[in-house]
């Protein structure tokens, strides 16, 4: 019984930190103007961000990339210095140099962000590297990529390279069905990224990337046996991006049932009816992300722009 | 003691590996051709990798961000093709877009130039490419101890470098003191004069020597000047010494579109015009791929003979 109101709570608190990264990105895809540039959202994809980086601890590392925000906001970054980043603000993570596209905040453990589709995949064995000579040999590296940077040939290298020298880095591919503006089924043999790394002897899993329990759970035992034995892992999640690839985008190009089929395997909607959670709560609790996220911009909107250097 | 420029890279890179644990040596074949400082430092610093350039250079960057100081050994220049996206796009940008949160204290070898005949995908002389690239550093020494003492320098520094070797002096050994710390950013005049300046770097300031010597017979005194860091770049040795003579030849093995030779070129002439007595000069190899075949190969770099001529001409003009 006790474990089971203890699962409770922890689904809660996922549900709650999916509904503030949702916020968050309607937000910047409501308030798009030529003074805050677009950005490349998560929407539909919160599951993968909060499953994973909440089965991460303090001394590990995560590199993201272009489509950030619900891994830096599940890492517990502040919306308003997020927002302050990708409004060219001198209070943002990265004193406003970053943008949307490249935020990284040390602090957090969020290292190296490159836009650059596979760039991610590039560094990541070294950090991992790094860590395993440095002062926290406990400590892993995760690398967030998608179905579009598994087809550069940067991810066989990296995958080489992690499985050659036993890097601690998992490897989390959230497979969300387009890649900028071309769907996957164009670009890539088979359904899943998983399949491609047997050859290189990497453990690789499959998951639903809309289930935040079923993430977090793969998630925690990947974690736990990739840090006991120090060997590196594949994550796939099975997820779609309900947006654009970058707002605003008016996905003229998306095919409707698809689309459709998607959003009724929403995964914030998903959790809610998980817990069985009443429509008032669920509401209750959209409602509170949300003002927390509209005094955040508002905030970040008052904050004085960088210094020229 | 004398050595050859490899030689006195791999002491000055087994004194820093001493020195400092962050070190490490990563490359194809580091270890197997490094026996002596795979013995000394162990198979985690000294670590052979994939043929797989994009990789290598990625991991040394990810790492150099978390902590370590990699030196990487991507052999031959047109091999940095294959690693662009981690040196330009992060490694030359990371640092000023995260808002300073990173540095990328790493060195990268690459071996350039004439002298060994293996072809234009062995042989590139790139190196203003990455002048060209905000955030790196540029290097490219003419002897053994600026060799060495460039690499002491190089890691410093926390910034990403390109050291450059010359494969047309890989032979030519020098005398090597074993403690050589040379920060980048700091040319050196080779010999005085006051008719003519003369700037190389690698193997063109030897032959700019080499022209020296024959022009004295001609009662001309050139300056010759050895940029060896092409990024940062020394404008105030080649601004004084264009003060003092008036006349400046560019000598480059490399092209010279958009080159060393034409960024020194504007330089004089932005901030030195007055004193010059003839129009700036470059003496460049060809907008095209080095060919394979010995005296072909000489034949795009420039020699003595030439630059002499190019400096007789020079003394002619009349500005």
């Amino acid at each position: 019984v006790k474990a089971a109101a203890m699962t409770s709570s922890d689904a809660l608190a996922r549900l709650d930190a999916m509904l503030l990264i949702r916020a968050y990105e309607e937000q910047l895809a409501a308030t798009t103007s030529a003074r805050q540039p677009g950005t490349c959202t998560s929407v539909g994809q919160e599951a993968c961000a909060v499953g994973v980086v909440g089965a991460l601890g303090a001394n590990d590392r995560m590199l993201t990339n272009h489509r950030s925000a619900g891994h830096l906001l599940a890492r517990g970054a502040d919306p308003e210095r997020l927002f302050a980043e990708v409004l060219g603000r001198a209070t943002g993570y990265c004193g406003g140099h970053a943008g949307s596209l490249h935020i990284s905040a040390r602090e957090l453990g969020v290292v190296l962000t490159s836009t650059i589709v596979g760039g991610g995949l590039s560094l990541a064995p070294g950090v991992a590297l790094a860590q395993k000579r440095g002062a926290q040999p406990e400590g892993i590296t995760a690398v967030f990529f998608g179905d579009g940077a598994a087809c550069q040939g940067i991810f066989h290298e990296a995958v080489n390279l992690a499985v050659t020298w036993r890097l601690p880095l998992l490897f989390v591919c959230e497979n969300n069905q387009w890649q900028a503006y071309v769907h996957r089924r164009e670009t890539m043999p088979g359904e899943h990224v998983a399949d491609w790394v047997q050859g290189h002897g990497l453990a690789a899993e499959v998951v639903d990337g809309n289930d935040a329990e079923a993430v977090h759970a793969a998630a925690t035992h990947t974690v736990a046996a990739l840090r006991a034995d120090g060997r590196p892992r594949l994550l796939e999640l099975t997820t779609y991006r309900q947006r654009g690839h970058f707002e605003p985008d008016d996905q003229a190009y998306v095919c409707a049932t698809e689309h459709a089929q998607w959003l009724a395997r929403d995964p914030i909607q998903r959790q809610a009816q998980r817990l069985r959670l009443p429509a008032d709560e669920l509401a209750g609790r959209r409602d509170a992300a949300g003002r927390r996220i509209a005094q955040a911009y508002t905030a970040a909107l008052a904050a004085p722009w960088p210094q020229q250097a | 003691m004398q050595q050859t420029s490899e030689q006195a890279l791999t002491a000055a890179l087994h004194r820093a590996m001493a020195a400092d644990e962050r070190v490490i040596f990563i490359g194809e074949g580091v270890a197997t051709k490094n026996p002596e400082l795979l013995a000394a430092f162990g198979a985690e610093r000294v670590r052979n990798t994939p043929l797989a350039e994009a990789s290598i250079v990625g991991c040394a960057v990810g790492a150099a961000a978390m902590g370590l100081r990699p030196v990487v050994d991507l052999l031959f220049s047109p091999f940095l093709m294959l690693a662009m996206d981690a040196l330009v796009n992060s490694a030359g940008k990371l640092g000023p877009l995260s808002g300073g949160q990173f540095e990328f204290p790493l060195v990268l070898l690459a071996r350039t130039g004439a002298g060994w005949a293996i072809g234009g995908q062995h042989n590139h002389n790139l190196e203003a490419m990455f002048v060209h690239t905000p955030g790196l550093q540029v290097l490219m020494p003419s002897t053994p101890a600026d060799t060495a003492g460039l690499l002491a320098g190089a890691l410093a520094q926390p910034r990403p470098t390109l050291l450059f070797s010359d494969i047309g002096l890989a032979h030519d050994t020098g005398d090597v003191q074993g403690d050589e710390l040379l920060l980048p950013g700091r040319a050196a005049v080779r010999r005085r004069g006051d008719a003519v300046t003369l700037v190389g770097y690698g193997k063109t300031v030897n032959h700019c020597l080499a022209a020296a010597q024959a022009l004295q017979a001609d009662g001309l005194g050139a300056e010759v000047i050895d940029l060896r860091s092409l990024k940062p770049l020394d404008t105030a040795t080649v601004l004084a010494s264009v003060r003092k003579t008036g006349r400046l030849l560019c000598v480059t093995e490399a092209s010279g579109l958009c080159g060393l030779a034409a960024e020194l070129c504007a330089v004089v002439a932005e901030q030195a015009f007055a004193p010059l007595k003839a129009a700036p000069q470059r003496l460049t190899g060809p907008d095209a791929p080095a060919l394979a075949s010995w005296p072909l190969e000489q034949a795009a770099v420039p020699q003595p003979e030439q630059i002499a001529a190019r400096v007789r001409a020079l003394m002619n003009t009349q500005p």
